[in-house]
């Protein structure tokens, strides 16, 4: 499968999911509880006219992102974001609309893909107990690197992004939030994704690790040519490293431009508009509202 | 041909991820391993001593316990081996969702085969090595005689048997993919009922009628009746295919349907949004 200069790194088209929403056990509903079809969880659409209720949580959603580019994906907790990267990564299959990276359709295709991609979440997923360096040859290992390969590249890039020599051998569980988070990231690039899906990188950490894994971001970008996909709800962070922004409210895109177009879409009132003027001016809503939470599903 | 040695080396290092994996947690995680194998050599010589006190238990001094004892020895260390490959290979999705490392294992370019290879190759390993120190325990505090006993044979019947609980425990690896919160606790219910009704301490015969009907379809009690026959009787390998056999055709049945079982789990998941980690 070789993949042409012409296509764009990502195509989404029309992309649906919707998710059933887990029912309140049976003494909860006998006792009317549970009001049926009321107040959704957010996250999505509440269906309450369906007889199984369901949340949309990414809704029709189409964006093309170009080779090279770094594409921020700006929504508040519960718009859809992670449910979009999922979708992205192979790890759910949309419920309409298509997905191509690089030309190759994510369901029949599926394996190319993978080899295409890398995926950092919010929660660093490693086993707290193995170290990083065992943590990073089990990733590599599974992309086909050998141990010398994969051990050599670890201990660089580890270095890089400034982690001391002797925190290589200890268990993950032994290290701070940011710590770990700069450790996925070096998990991700280790395996030389051409397509790499940041889904908050840097939500939780000190502002010193955030601007390393910043730095760390563009460098894969403009030094290994690879194309980044960020979701976040940090709007300088999005301001300052994202080539083009789309900003997620309720699983649909509703607007989607340059940090400087998007600011441009609304007018100022004597001063330099923000992304978050942008996004309460689109979607009457906050950024972010810390009593949100992610839609349970059945 | 080039292509397919790649193809081949490839998969055999994705393997060989899980096996090394797996051993490093074994080594991180060594103190509930102690643990466990104490636990394991305590339950299985107090069911040896069972047989040593039989004769004093029923108060009848004509009772062989030699041979009550390696009936019931043989029965523990087998039991020990093959619900060792059952845990280890039913609840590989369950330590990933444990661990919150399900969603990187599952969007990694790997063959669900390669995948089940690796984490079988691993629970042969570990469940070999487990059960032979607890062997060697009971070698120490029991003065067993294995004269006349075919050894080799026993040893082929064991590895048939290795072969069908793969596939056994492939296939109860999909519920903790289908059920999240519940699934690793179905297993240890499928595990429990194989122990009932295989065989394991007692002969299938003394079970009621639909309990022996289910045992036969248990690829435990073949594996049983073959090593006491071996072990215990002296019987030939060459008399033993009767149940190598089924044990083969169970293994080979069984490994593609539990590795197509597991793909459509898979798929269903990934429609249904239950790859998400769990606690």
């Amino acid at each position: 499968m070789t993949i042409t200069e012409q296509v764009d790194a990502l195509t989404v088209r029309s992309v649906t999911k919707r998710f059933n929403v887990q029912r309140p056990p049976i003494w909860e509903r006998l006792r009317g509880h549970h009001r049926a079809g009321a107040d959704d969880v957010n996250g999505g659409v509440a269906r309450p006219d369906t007889e199984k209720r369901q949340v949309t949580a990414v809704d029709n959603v189409s964006l093309d992102v170009h080779r090279g580019e770094i594409y921020g994906i700006l929504g508040p907790n519960g718009s859809g974001k992670s449910t979009l990267v999922r979708l992205l990564s192979t790890l759910l299959i949309p419920d309409a609309g298509t997905v191509q990276v690089f030309g190759l359709d994510i369901i029949r295709h599926e394996m190319a893909v993978k080899r295409l991609i890398n995926r950092v979440s919010v929660d660093a997923a490693f086993f707290k107990k193995l170290s990083p360096l065992e943590n990073l040859l089990y990733g590599a290992r599974l992309y086909g690197m050998s141990g010398r390969e994969a051990r050599e590249k670890s201990v660089e890039i580890l270095g890089r992004l400034g982690l001391e020599p002797r925190t290589y051998t200890q268990p993950m569980e032994e290290m701070s939030r940011g710590m770990q988070q700069k450790v996925a990231i070096a998990r991700a690039f280790l395996t030389q994704p051409i397509l790499l899906l940041l889904d908050e990188p840097t939500t939780g950490l000190d502002p010193r690790s955030k601007h390393e894994v910043q730095d760390f971001v563009n460098e894969l970008r403009d030094v290994h040519d690879a194309t980044i996909l960020i979701t976040t709800h940090d709007m300088g962070e999005a301001d300052s490293l994202c080539d083009r922004i789309a900003i997620l409210d309720e699983g649909r895109i509703v607007a989607e431009d340059t940090p400087t177009g998007l600011k441009a879409l609304i007018s100022s009132n004597g001063h330099e508009p923000t992304l978050e003027d942008v996004f309460m001016e689109l979607t009457g809503k906050k950024l972010v509202d810390p009593n949100e939470v992610e839609p349970a599903v059945a | 041909m080039l292509g397919k040695n790649l193809d081949l080396q490839l998969e055999a290092l994705q393997s060989y991820a899980f096996v090394a994996r797996n051993f490093n947690l074994v080594k991180r995680y060594w103190g509930w391993e102690l643990v466990w194998l104490a636990y394991s050599t305590a339950t299985s010589l107090a069911v040896a001593f069972i047989g040593e006190g039989s004769a004093l238990i029923t108060g009848q001094e004509d009772i062989d316990t030699s041979f009550f004892t390696v009936y019931l020895l043989i029965g523990t260390l087998v039991w020990r081996f093959l619900a060792g490959l059952f845990d280890n290979i039913s609840e590989m999705i369950q330590w990933e969702r444990w661990e919150g490392t399900i969603e990187y294992t599952l969007m990694a370019p790997v063959h669900r085969f390669t995948q089940i290879a690796g984490q079988a190759g691993f629970a042969i390993i570990y469940s070999l090595i487990f059960t032979m120190i607890i062997g060697l325990a009971m070698t120490a505090v029991f003065s067993l005689d294995f004269t006349g006993a075919n050894l080799l044979g026993a040893l082929l019947v064991l590895l048939a048997g290795s072969v069908s609980f793969v596939a056994l425990g492939v296939t109860a690896s999909i519920l903790p993919l289908l059920y999240p919160e519940r699934g690793a606790q179905m297993t240890h219910i499928v595990q429990a009922f194989l122990l009932l009704v295989s065989g394991i301490y007692y002969p299938i015969e003394v079970l009621p009628p639909v309990l022996q009907v289910v045992a036969r379809i248990s690829p435990a009690a073949y594996v049983l009746e073959g090593i006491r026959s071996a072990i215990l009787d002296g019987t030939p390998t060459a008399e033993l295919w009767g149940v190598i056999l089924p044990l083969l055709a169970l293994g080979i049945v069984g490994m593609p349907v539990g590795v197509w079982a597991f793909r459509q789990a898979e798929l269903y998941a990934k429609r249904t949004g239950k790859l998400k980690r769990v606690g």
